[in-house]
């Protein structure tokens, strides 16, 4: 049968047929259990334009037709046949419950004292990540407290911090590659250090100076950088995650050994773009992780408001995505997820959900007072007792990888190095107005240089109206 | 881009228009119609381009209008392929593709039903280049959409939405008027470093039939073709409208007006330099389209005409367009701007 089979299909649907007509059976998935013993060992789909081995990765697993429903039809043909493919049926008004009984278990390896949990699970970090990994976190920390200090002083016009997160960007960021393309919704900053997005750079960025790689065009906070392959920050929110579908797609085309990578809130999944991009990403068989900080409050929304899911983990069976929730204050745990699920996105070419359970210390940027919305024992017990630098920090110790010393060191060389970041940016001057027309297209068109020339004129006519500090 | 780290994205290559870049009117082909020409267009692209992709609703198996026949076949299901059914991800799906270096030609299958893309076009492909400093962009983008009255399309099959998108710094708007242009147009659109959106009017799809070089040429982006020389009044349209205003203008000539017929091609940005000196030269300007008249690409054209000729008028910018209604089924006929409100508006123009 088998050897028969090899020779003679030449199509898809001749060959279901066949199977179909041959084998008795009529499900898909039981086909293509088939149809996988009995071709020659495909490659993996990256690049392959076989229609069929594409098929076959986006059926259900085989586990999904159940021994009963193979029972039934063997002896009574019990089974409804959809273009799908088959299930069993019931006799009894059965409705799938809204939630599961339990709540989906979070993966986690330090405990709240940062003692390594017995048995758990993890990927190994040396002792230079691990150190570079707290001491990223650290000056993730007092960047975002200098930088909100400066904006509370009338010296930046706004800024958003990752307090509280800090364990989410940079461990998430430390168990990926440098060829990663990275799609951040705005709270990531973490993720640029790591791939050394240098204090200045951060700097001339909120300054908008021309330094900046933004050329000044946007608020603060809303970094890009291609060397990094850190695409811009734009603040719609989840905008960003149907975009890293089709980078991940083309990396999948390339053969890279890369995956794209998201990340968004917990406000972010009532977006349609994440229903968008999870269907998506499943069905193309991207290699693209999304990250979700789920931090509790998306400005004043509890999640309460926002779903009632199980949170954002259970959303991804919908899609057929494989979902994990993590302990998004462990660095630990973070890493290994982050490291596993990118192993998996890339190795079979699919996507992965990481749910990261965490919560938001700050307020949703300096426009924002959340104690307006929230108790400030709320917040200061999260900063306190769930801090995701001391957990990390008391595990590095006990490793014999840090100590008071260190930490003071590094404290205060971050914080000298911040503040003259600060000043030097502050300083210097911001970028050309021609940078006002340049790049809206590749090439400024006629009605573009005609502005230019109109604007120039008004300035030259009322001087007064204009900011000093933008040259001309 | 990214030399240190081996870089992520592509750079994309932009052939030179030089080459093929006027249209050789005397160059002859196959016959072809609208879809087939623009068929014609998508198989030389993702010819001449290994990184680039079709994708949209149903463009498997040909497209519901035939636009994408035998593309999947030839370049593979990894190239040609289905999106699920839903345009907020196909765009942005795309913008991704885009911004890695690959030539992204998406289709949305009714223009009427591009607005869930709206969000991705304007807030994310025409300012993905701006907003990164040029450190990103996704000037491969292209998205393609049938729009225009079909005679019995009524709400959803007829929408004319071009003006939105006019409104968008950052994007271009390009619209054919037959078969040879729709093919080197859109070989433009496609190799253009900007993203582009491209409205095909359906109803041309089959109802137009013209010889189309069979090789690969481009027209040029951003400039407007006097297709009809005239000295007593210059009409300006895109797509479809185009073939009604002809008539209008074979009429009117038989009652001694002399029309000069502009087809603009590409709305944003759009060639204002040759209508103002066609304008300059009848003293006259009237503008036609499907879309309603409130808010329509004409009132743009009537505007920047009247600054910049405004001596030269002899008589008001004159707009024959659709009604300020949605699409409607029935009174599709009462809606439309047919030849005859067309050839009204012309006499009651030279008039004036």
């Amino acid at each position: 049968m088998a050897l028969h089979l090899r020779s003679s299909f030449s199509s898809k649907s001749t060959l279901l047929n066949i199977l179909r007509h041959n084998l008795g059976f009529g499900s898909r998935s039981h086909v293509t259990r088939h149809i996988r013993q009995i071709l020659p060992h495909d490659p993996p789909l990256r690049g392959s334009q076989n229609p069929i081995s594409r098929l076959c990765n986006t059926m259900a697993e085989p586990e999904t037709l159940s021994s009963f429903v193979q029972h039934e039809y063997a002896n009574n043909h019990q089974v409804m046949d959809f273009p799908g493919g088959k299930v069993a049926f019931t006799p009894e008004i059965q409705f799938i419950s809204e939630s599961d009984k339990e709540r989906v278990p979070c993966y986690r390896v330090l405990d709240d004292n940062g003692q390594l949990i017995t048995n758990s699970q993890f990927v190994q970090v040396s002792e230079e990540v691990a150190v570079k990994i707290y001491s990223d976190m650290v000056t993730l920390q007092i960047m975002d407290n200098i930088f909100y200090e400066a904006q509370r002083q009338g010296r930046l016009s706004f800024y958003a911090t990752a307090i509280g997160e800090e364990a989410i960007n940079i461990a998430s960021a430390a168990a990926l590659t440098p060829q990663d393309v990275i799609f951040p919704q705005y709270r990531e900053p973490g993720v640029l250090l790591w791939r050394g997005f240098t204090l200045q750079e951060f700097a001339n960025q909120c300054f908008g100076n021309k330094s900046d790689y933004g050329k000044g065009r946007q608020m603060p906070v809303h970094y890009g950088s291609n060397k990094l392959n850190y695409f811009t920050v734009s603040a719609t929110i989840a905008t960003q995650l149907p975009n890293a579908v089709g980078a991940a797609y083309s990396l999948k085309m390339d053969k890279k050994d890369a995956c794209a990578v998201t990340y968004f809130g917990d406000g972010g999944t009532s977006e349609g773009d994440f229903h968008a991009a999870l269907n998506f990403a499943a069905v193309m068989e991207a290699p693209v992780l999304f990250i979700c900080r789920n931090n509790g409050w998306a400005i004043s929304t509890p999640t309460s408001d926002q779903f009632r899911s199980d949170g954002v983990v259970v959303k991804g069976r919908a899609y057929g995505i494989r979902s994990i929730r993590v302990d998004g204050n462990d660095a630990l745990a973070m890493y290994s997820a982050v490291h596993t699920a990118r192993e998996m996105a890339i190795r079979e070419q699919r996507p992965i959900l990481i749910e990261a359970l965490t919560y938001r210390v700050g307020h949703h940027s300096t426009s924002d007072d959340s104690t307006r919305y929230r108790s400030a024992g709320e917040i200061e017990w999260w900063n306190k007792a769930r801090n995701p630098l001391s957990r990390f920090r008391t595990w590095i110790e006990s490793n014999g990888w840090w100590s008071d010393k260190t930490e003071s060191d590094l404290r205060s060389r971050i914080k000298k190095e911040m503040l003259e970041a600060l000043r030097v940016a502050e300083k210097t001057e911001k970028p050309n107005l021609q940078n006002m027309f340049s790049d809206v297209y590749d090439v400024p068109p006629s009605n573009l240089r005609e502005q230019e020339l109109l604007v120039r004129q008004t300035i030259n006519s009322h001087p007064q109206d204009y900011p000093s500090d933008v040259p001309l | 881009m990214a030399a240190l780290l081996g870089r992520s994205c592509r750079k994309l290559s932009f052939p030179s228009l030089s080459h093929g870049a006027r249209r050789v009117s005397t160059e002859t082909g196959k016959s072809l119609n609208l879809y087939s020409a623009i068929n014609q267009a998508l198989h030389i692209a993702l010819d001449t381009d290994p990184w680039s992709y079709v994708f949209g609703e149903d463009v498997g198996f040909g497209g519901v209008f035939r636009c994408t026949t035998g593309l999947a076949e030839r370049f593979g299901k990894n190239r040609v392929f289905n999106t699920p059914l839903c345009e907020q991800g196909i765009v942005g799906f795309g913008i991704g593709l885009a911004a890695m270096g690959n030539r992204a030609i998406v289709e949305i299958q009714f223009a009427d039903y591009i607005y869930p893309a709206f969000d991705q076009i304007v807030n994310e492909a025409a300012k993905f280049r701006y907003r990164s400093g040029n450190q990103f962009n996704c000037g491969g983008l292209t998205i393609r959409a049938p729009y225009g009255a079909v005679g019995h399309g009524g709400h959803y099959h007829s929408q004319s939405p071009e003006a939105f998108f006019c409104h968008v710094p950052g994007i271009k708007v390009v619209i054919p008027r037959s078969p040879r242009e729709a093919k080197g147009l859109l070989l433009s659109c496609i190799r253009d470093p900007n993203p582009v959106v491209f409205f095909e009017p359906k109803w041309l799809y089959r109802q137009a039939v013209e010889e189309v070089p069979e090789h690969d040429y481009m027209i040029p982006l951003s400039e407007a073709e006097v297709i009809r020389e005239g000295n007593d009044i210059t009409l300006v349209g895109w797509g479809a409208q185009l073939t009604i205003m002809e008539q209008a203008c074979l009429d009117a000539e038989k009652e001694g007006i002399s029309c000069e017929l502009i087809d603009l091609k590409t709305l944003l940005p759009w060639d204002k330099e040759t209508v103002e000196a066609s304008v300059k030269k009848t003293g006259r300007l009237l503008i036609s389209h499907e879309a309603p008249v409130t808010g329509g690409f004409g009132a743009e054209i009537s505007a920047t005409i009247l600054e910049r000729c405004f001596l030269k008028l002899e008589a008001p910018v004159s707009r024959v367009c659709g009604l300020d209604t949605p699409f409607p089924l029935v009174f599709e006929p009462f809606y439309m701007p047919t030849k005859n409100k067309i050839l009204d508006a012309i006499k009651s123009t030279v008039n004036y």
